[in-house]
């Protein structure tokens, strides 16, 4: 019978080498071209960006380019260094993350610990705990909170992209798990030691709890870097912008935006450059670092997905 | 910490002397954060109170005229709001449904890889679009849909007219959920990957000597052995109903697309932050928070009691 043969996740029947069945084989086969051709079908939209960008514009224009540049040409990214509005866009961006990212860290290690006490050791954990969890079960909506930001004066000011999502309650529910499940002798010591809660928190809950930390601080990243309704609603005026809001116009006004900042050399030019081959290259630019980074970092994201929903 | 501030909550039982000091540290810690989340979740709660009104920002929630329920009204008698709430229940059912069957059948197939560099190889293509944003993606998706992208030269290809997908009522919500399939395909498959391997290997084993065959083992043992994973997945995407990809339909949609693109999220954007009727966006943004919450606590209750789930 196949039926024996067709388990490849016990180790022990694959390393006996037994021989496949003609049907096995057959599903093998079927089983890999459908998810390499998926595979492909998952990153062929960037592949396809990056050979727009690469071509000279009126291949673009005409739609003769699919997978392989047409007419090679650097003259997108050469147009592009020329911008100020790009890199502009991408130092509001940079200072974002960083801001945010000390904030948002710094915050969620005060949450997480306090509450990862015992109701005993810290009784107002039940009503602080609700206090966090309840605004993530409700909340005023766009417009008061929008009249809120605008009213405290925020509007184009770079906190108003930091202090709204300062504090993540999920992240802090998966940090205080973790340090639950820190041994509590380990504090008891530090505690007969003299220590503080901040010293014991500092020196013996955040060293052990760096993988977890690592996971929250990269979600905090790229969600950082990621995020571009906020920019587009508290900021006014496009020096502001962040990059991916910058991105998220740019897209959304596709004919014009760039049109307008070309002058006469552009237009001279624009044989080899159109709109729609500099719009592409700044999407490519965009998606660019994490798109180098993500392969390596993965596996903490997926840790943190897993933990965040199988849980134990 | 300066030792002048008072604690956030008195501390009023009787306790051992010198414990209500350790108590202390708790609540400054939790201060930054409290202080935060009363500014930007609790006061725009408060601010509600301007879908009660006709809200003017000169006069603030203070001075507003009340109006009662006139808003309300209204907004039941905008056809675009029906509109908008059935886009919202027909777009988030099946970005559920695909984003749950797509991934499970894949994580089915993948499972079966027995090479890891080729599993891990599909992988980390299918998580690629998680990591990137709907201002890159609704791009990339504009691109790919667009006249002259890759979709059409191959319609093209074989003889047909191009389609403008995303200016057709006909196949705006498709390219809707296939997109955003796409893009949640990486989460979703590792969560189900890790439930696939706490399967017990034994169960395989027993089903192979009593000689039953590959895919009543899937039936039997693999999807089964899923199942609470794959209802706590289901119930929780409930909480989530009404949002239908806020961004993703931000980014995607056009006027030509309102009849079957526009959702309730995208709905309240228009009407408060660009037509400036804030009153009224209010009231939508109100409503949805209401049926949000009732969502919410029917997807965490149906997820204790099918799966014992807690956030806790």
């Amino acid at each position: 019978m196949s039926a024996k043969i067709l388990r490849p996740i016990g180790a022990k029947i694959r390393n006996n080498k037994i021989k496949s069945s003609v049907s096995r084989k057959i599903f093998v086969a079927c089983n890999t071209t459908f998810l390499a051709l998926f595979t492909f079908l998952c990153i062929a939209p960037m592949i396809h960006l990056l050979a727009v960008s690469l071509s000279t514009g009126h291949y673009a224009v005409a739609g003769m380019v699919s997978f392989w540049p047409r007419g090679f040409t650097l003259a997108a990214y050469d147009f592009l260094t020329g911008q100020s509005a790009f890199f502009a866009a991408l130092n509001v961006s940079l200072l974002r993350v960083f801001l945010g990212t000390v904030v948002n860290m710094v915050l969620v290690v005060l949450v997480a610990y306090p509450l990862s006490k015992e109701v005993e050791v810290f009784r107002a954990r039940t009503f602080y705990a609700w206090f966090f969890v309840f605004t993530t079960l409700f909340g005023g909506g766009l417009i008061p909170t929008f009249m809120v930001v605008s009213r405290i004066g925020l509007i184009n000011s770079i906190w108003a992209l930091v202090l709204p999502g300062a504090v993540n309650v999920w992240n802090a529910i998966l940090l205080l798990n973790f340090f639950r499940g820190i041994p509590k002798e380990l504090e008891e010591a530090a505690r007969i030691d003299g220590a503080n809660h901040l010293i014991t928190m500092v020196r013996i809950y955040l060293p052990l709890s760096l993988p977890s930390l690592a996971t929250i601080l990269l979600f905090t990243v790229v969600g950082h870097w990621n995020a571009w309704f906020d920019g587009m609603i508290y900021m006014t005026t496009p020096v502001n912008y962040p990059l991916q809001t910058y991105l998220a116009l740019l897209v959304m006004e596709a004919d014009t935006a760039t049109r307008n900042l070309m002058t006469i050399e552009d237009i001279m030019r624009l044989q080899y450059v159109t709109d729609t081959t500099v719009r592409i290259a700044q999407i490519f630019l965009a998606a660019l670092p994490i798109m180098m980074v993500y392969p390596f970092l993965q596996r903490f994201f997926i840790k943190g997905i897993v933990v965040g929903s199988v849980k134990g | 910490m300066s030792s002048t501030s008072k604690p956030a909550r008195p501390v009023k039982r009787k306790r051992k002397p010198g414990e209500w000091k350790l108590e202390i540290s708790f609540h400054l810690m939790l201060l930054p954060a409290v202080v935060l989340v009363i500014i930007f979740a609790y006061v725009p709660m408060a601010g509600i109170i301007m879908a009660f009104q006709d809200f003017r920002p000169i006069l603030s929630f203070e001075n507003s005229p009340f109006v009662g329920l006139d808003n309300f009204r209204f907004m039941f008698q905008l056809p675009t709001f029906s509109r908008a709430m059935r886009n919202t229940v027909i777009i988030a059912f099946w970005r559920t449904t695909m984003g749950l069957l797509v991934p499970l059948i894949l994580a089915l197939l993948i499972n079966e890889v027995v090479r890891s560099w080729f599993k891990r190889t599909v992988q980390t293509a299918m998580f690629l679009p998680f990591f990137l944003s709907w201002a890159v993606l609704g791009g990339v998706v504009r691109e790919v849909f667009s006249l002259q992208g890759p979709v059409n030269q191959l319609i093209m290809a074989l003889g047909n007219d191009p389609y403008m997908f995303l200016a057709s009522n006909n196949w705006f919500r498709f390219v809707l959920v296939s997109t955003a399939t796409w893009q949640g395909l990486g989460v979703n498959m590792v969560v189900f990957l890790a439930a696939i391997t706490n399967i017990d290997p034994g169960l395989y084993e027993t089903a192979d000597i009593d000689g039953c065959n590959k895919l009543k083992q899937v039936w039997y043992i693999t999807l089964p052995g899923m199942m609470p994973i794959i209802v706590l997945l289901g119930t929780l995407a409930i909480g989530g109903l009404l949002s239908a990809g806020f961004d993703q339909v931000l980014m995607l949609y056009g006027p030509l697309v309102y009849e079957t693109g526009d959702v309730i999220d995208t709905l309240i954007y228009r009407i408060g932050l660009q037509n400036r009727q804030f009153s009224v966006a209010a009231a939508m943004g109100l409503m949805r928070s209401v049926i949000g919450l009732a969502l919410v606590g029917a997807a965490y209750f149906l997820a204790y009691k099918f799966t014992n789930y807690r956030i806790f």
